[in-house]
């Protein structure tokens, strides 16, 4: 017993301990900068958002370590109960959720709220490491690419229906541990492809983006002109490109919600409006700018305490890093992130079980398209679609929820050498 | 798998490749571009500008020309205003209701969240009453602002006046104004506002996005004082500046007065001209409406852009050039059968002097003899050289400060063209010779000049041979220091011998009872000078004298132009007269000149009568400009004059030498 202890402490990698727990650290710390005040020197509180956060975050810590002593292989038996759990939770929002800003996404527990979203990641994540890892699963064939499918729409069109399109779009990060394990890249080519067509067609005229596809199909053609059944593939997949900007258009027009539609057109800089949708990203933007290189100085900031970023603690906190500690800052935190995630990736790729492996780079992948969002819309190149940077934002169920995601690895990566 | 394992790169690889998106996206907007830094500071970033005192102007003994006195403005934030007894505020500012509520509403216009002025300058006892009451109107405040005062009511165009910037006199200062300030707009006050106006202090406040302060930036660490303007000392006199205005009032006409041997301006008087204190206060729009559409110009500075010939004023001048050239020196005479014969044409010496030398000459004005001295010049290279003599000539004329600005510190001053022997042929082809521009010789035709290049002239030969360029700023605040090229001294090429002849023919002028300045001698004090009449084809002469007193070590140089005031002996030499001797006697004996006293002449009203002209036209009379193709017609004309300038002279001298 003790021998075995001793090794399952060298083998739970510390390194990404650490750097969760700085990440979580830096969070604190911005919290705390949003909410002071200079004027008004109060003792510290724990019904302040910074308060709380500290609660979040020591619980979390508490809820992590507690994951490392469960055994291994509970995850792959139960994932199939979690995620059962989760849907279950997800269908209970729809019901008794409370409606917080136009989406019915949160139970709520005592002064707490729960946000059934946020702990679907990791249960989607489980069910599918154990689908993939299961005997004879090839993802060349069409059967378990449906039913991997299956898996990872059936949570994104509950969420859908809260709607929380910015939860929803997470799950699309579960392509890529699919496209490790074998998923023809074609497949994902197409469907960004399809995504690409789907931008295209709101600011290029029909005519010629289908002149485009034309042109296009009509090189691969000729390029394919021996073979006729390739010829006729080709033809086939250009006549449906073009019955799909059509579809687009009608699904972006009337599917999409008026204020996600300004949000897509803002991005594209199709429109432009600097006191609707657009005045976050905009005053998110003045507020990293203003930071310069070394960054005004810790509670220093002044766009970002001001209040005139909306959302501040929560989806645009890293506007205040932004502002606070500059370029310098920025790349710190962009600089663990990726030493984190390349990290996690590296791990996966030491698992000995597939289970393990396709649960790393589910991790890997939801964190990326998180921080990739999260960043991307504070400095105005992504949407605004509101979804949190992991163990950074304030909110008790995103940092949880990545702290489950993150400490079920880091279980799994100890005992890395035997098989589940 | 192996294959499926160098997925795994793809997968880092593009993670990476996010990462230096975003890096990149982030080093663009956080170093390379500092537009969001800038924004940052409008966001929250608030100036709060604190206005200094404009600097005060004195007359050259430190006696105030203009000063500040405080005023309020009632400033007003509207989304800070809560309801309250409006009649009362009103009652105390004394607005009606009506005007409450489009003051308000234009407020409302302007911004909900800055405030604006409401109600510009109160009166002390308004501002008293309101201060009070203060507490009762919620989003009103008072603010401080100093405006202008000119406790002589004197110098209107040359202090000049301040109003609130335009919009592209903020784009020249790059910043400094914003709109509502106030700027020096004409005169000194527009030459020295840099000096004067001082720096406004600066106060950073952050604000935050609901507006409300949040304290100074950076506890103030980067705010500044107001610092004051500096004391603008000016060459003025105000003594004579005085009894300038108060001798042109009801007259148009200038006068300026220089300390020759510093080439400071002691007087500078624009006649008509306006009160300075019309300029401030509320009813500033309505005055500067009123003076702007007044038909004899108060805004129009005379004595810098009024042209006119100098007429026989510009004839010691001339000899001064011939006798440097060695045409003639001071004994050399000439006939004056009361005509002059050029080429084949006669023209008219308004009297019969015999055998005339320089002195007599400048005492009598004898047209003949500078017909005569002016054709010896040309003539000096030879009959077939006379182009290239007259170039000569006016070359020398030029160093005199004639035919460009003088560079005086004062902002509009004119250049009047002095023709070159090119412009004639250009005008007359090559065929022209000297009997063609024979009225140049006097000072007329094509010569035109300001009153300050008159005063200068006299100020150069009261110095025998230099002048300092006329300026009208002598120190600026503590240092005193005023730019070096007002020190320096400008020789004119005329050997300080030839003056002497000169200066006696100006003294006779003004001292002998040959002259034609007698009756304007001032006791105890030789004064020395010359009248000069100058036709006006739109009306009567102008009346025009330029001399310096005393006649050694000299103090004072003057140009006196009244328009249509007759014959130079007539208006002209009179007020130079009493201001030579208010000047240097510090006192006024009482004395009649032609015999009327100081307050007749004061008195006397020489406003033409405008026959439905419009202002600009009414200009264009100021300038004699006698045309040289129909020369002899004006020669002709001029000599009447002189003959009744003469006449009238004659019978007044005698009534009063007893």
């Amino acid at each position: 017993m003790q021998q075995q202890n001793s090794r399952f402490f060298f083998n739970v990698d510390w390194i990404t301990i650490l750097i969760y727990m700085a990440l979580c650290a830096i969070g604190f710390v911005n919290i705390f900068s949003v909410q002071y005040d200079p004027d008004k020197s109060e003792a510290f509180s724990f019904s302040a958002e910074y308060g709380k956060q500290l609660i979040f975050i020591i619980s979390a810590l508490v809820l992590g370590l507690s994951i490392l002593l469960f055994d291994s292989k509970f995850f792959s038996v139960f994932a199939p109960i979690v995620y059962g759990v989760t849907i279950l939770l997800l269908l209970a929002v729809l019901v008794v959720g409370r409606n917080v800003g136009g989406n019915q996404a949160w139970i709520p527990i005592g002064s707490f709220r729960l946000q059934p979203s946020e702990f679907a990641k990791f249960g989607t994540a489980l069910l599918l490491a154990r689908y993939i890892s299961s005997f004879n699963v090839k993802l060349n064939s069409l059967k378990p690419i449906l039913i991997c499918a299956a898996i990872i729409v059936l949570p994104m069109v509950l969420i859908m229906l809260q709607p929380d399109a910015g939860s929803m779009l997470v799950f699309l990060s579960f392509m890529f541990p699919l496209y490790r394990e074998g998923l023809p890249g074609s497949l994902l080519i197409i469907f960004w492809g399809a995504v690409l067509l789907f931008i295209l067609n709101l600011f290029v005229s029909p005519s010629l983006l289908i002149c485009c596809i034309l042109i296009i199909g009509g090189l691969f053609a000729y390029n394919a002109r021996k073979r006729l059944q390739k010829v006729i593939n080709i033809g086939i997949i250009t006549l449906i490109a073009i019955c799909y900007l059509f579809v687009a258009k009608y699904l972006f027009e009337n599917v999409l919600k008026p204020h996600q539609r300004t949000r897509i057109e803002l991005i594209l800089g199709l429109t432009s409006d600097n006191r609707g949708a657009g005045y976050n990203v905009i005053q998110s933007k003045i507020a990293i700018g203003a930071g310069q290189l070394t960054g005004r100085g810790y509670l220093e900031g002044t766009q970002t305490k001001y209040g005139y970023v909306p959302a501040q603690s929560t989806d645009f906190i890293f506007s205040t890093i932004g502002e606070e500690w500059g370029f310098v800052g920025c790349f710190v935190v962009i600089g663990l992130y990726m030493f984190l995630l390349l990290r996690i990736v590296n791990m996966a790729e030491r698992q000995r079980s597939v289970f393990s492996r396709v649960y790393g780079y589910s991790i890997a992948c939801i964190l990326f398209f998180h921080v990739f969002i999260n960043i991307g819309m504070t400095i105005g190149i992504m949407p605004v679609i509101g979804i949190p940077l992991p163990f950074i934002s304030y909110g008790g169920s995103s940092l949880w929820s990545f702290t489950i995601l993150l400490f079920i690895f880091l279980k799994l990566d100890s005992n890395r050498m035997g098989f589940i | 798998m192996d294959q499926l394992f160098n997925r795994k790169y793809i997968v880092q690889g593009l993670f990476v490749l996010i990462a230096l998106i975003l890096l990149g996206r982030l080093f663009y907007i956080q170093v390379a571009s500092d537009k969001y830094f800038l924004d940052a500071n409008n966001n929250a970033l608030r100036k709060k500008f604190i206005y200094p005192a404009r600097g005060v102007i004195t007359d050259r003994n430190g006696k105030v020309l203009a000063q500040n006195q405080p005023t309020y403005d009632l400033m007003v934030t509207p989304n800070e205003v809560k309801p309250f007894d409006t009649l009362s505020l009103c009652n105390i500012i004394g607005i009606t209701m009506e005007d409450f509520r489009k003051k308000f509403h234009k407020a409302i216009v302007q911004s909900r969240y800055q405030s604006s002025i409401f109600q510009k300058l109160l009166s002390v006892q308004t501002y008293a009453t309101l201060q009070e009451r203060m507490a009762n109107y919620k989003g009103f405040d008072v603010q401080k602002r100093t405006i202008r005062y000119y406790p002589d009511s004197i110098g209107g165009q040359l202090l000049g006046y301040i109003r609130e910037a335009n919009q592209r006199e903020i784009e020249k200062y790059q910043g400094y104004y914003k709109p509502g300030d106030y700027i020096g707009k004409s005169g000194l006050e527009k030459q020295y506002e840099v000096e004067l106006r001082g720096s406004k202090g600066i106060k950073r406040i952050l604000y935050n996005a609901y507006n409300v302060a949040q304290g100074s930036y950076a506890d103030g660490k980067f705010d500044s004082l107001a610092v004051a303007g500096e004391q603008l000392t000016t060459t003025i006199d105000v003594e004579i500046q005085k009894l300038g205005e108060q001798l042109l009032t009801t007259k148009v006409g200038s006068i300026v007065a220089i300390e020759p041997a510093t080439g400071e301006i002691l007087a500078f008087v624009s006649s008509p001209g306006y009160d300075p204190n019309l300029m401030v206060g509320p009813e500033t729009g309505n005055n500067y409406m009123r003076i702007l559409s007044n038909p004899y110009r108060p805004l129009f500075s005379r004595p810098l852009r009024g042209r006119y010939s100098p007429g026989s004023a510009f004839k010691p001048l001339d000899a001064l050039i011939a006798l440097q050239d060695g045409v003639v020196d001071e004994n050399s005479t000439f006939n004056c059968p009361g005509y002059y014969i050029a080429g084949n044409r006669r023209f008219k010496c308004e009297h019969v002097d015999g055998n005339i030398a320089l002195r007599r000459g400048i005492a009598r004005s004898c047209n003949t003899y500078f017909w005569s001295i002016f054709a010896k010049m040309m003539l000096k290279k030879g009959y077939k050289n006379q182009h290239k003599a007259y170039d000569e000539w006016q070359e020398k004329v030029r160093k005199f400060g004639i035919g460009d600005t003088l560079g005086i510190d004062f902002p509009g001053e004119s250049a009047y063209k002095l023709f070159t022997a090119e412009d004639y042929t250009k005008r007359y082809s090559k065929y022209w010779g000297y009997t063609t521009i024979l009225s140049v010789g006097i000072g007329q035709g094509e010569i035109t000049t300001t009153p300050l290049q008159m005063a200068n002239i006299m100020a150069i030969i009261a110095n025998r041979g230099y002048y300092v360029k006329p300026h009208l700023v002598k120190g600026i605040g503590e240092g005193k220091h005023i730019d070096p090229k007002y020190k320096e001294k400008h020789y004119v090429g005329i050997d300080a011998k030839h003056f002497e002849p000169v200066i006696d023919g100006m003294q006779d002028a003004v001292n002998s009872p040959i002259g034609t300045a007698t009756e304007s001698r001032i006791p105890n004090i030789l004064m020395c000078g010359k009248t000069g009449t100058v036709q006006n084809v739109h009306g009567k002469n102008h009346s025009v004298f330029i001399g310096f007193a005393p006649r050694d070590n000299p103090k004072i140089a003057i140009a006196v132009i009244v328009e249509n005031g007759g014959y130079g002996g007539a208006y002209a030499a009179p007020i130079a007269s009493f201001i030579t001797e208010k000047y240097l006697t510090d006192s006024l004996k009482g004395r009649r000149i032609n015999g009327a006293t100081i307050d007749q002449y004061k008195s006397t009203n020489l406003l033409p009568v405008l026959k439905d002209k419009l202002p600009k036209q009414k200009i264009k009379t100021d300038t004699s400009k006698v045309d040289s193709t129909k020369k002899t017609v004006p020669l002709k004309s001029n000599t009447a004059n002189n003959q009744f300038n003469k006449v009238a002279i004659a019978p007044k001298n005698n009534a009063t030498t007893e």
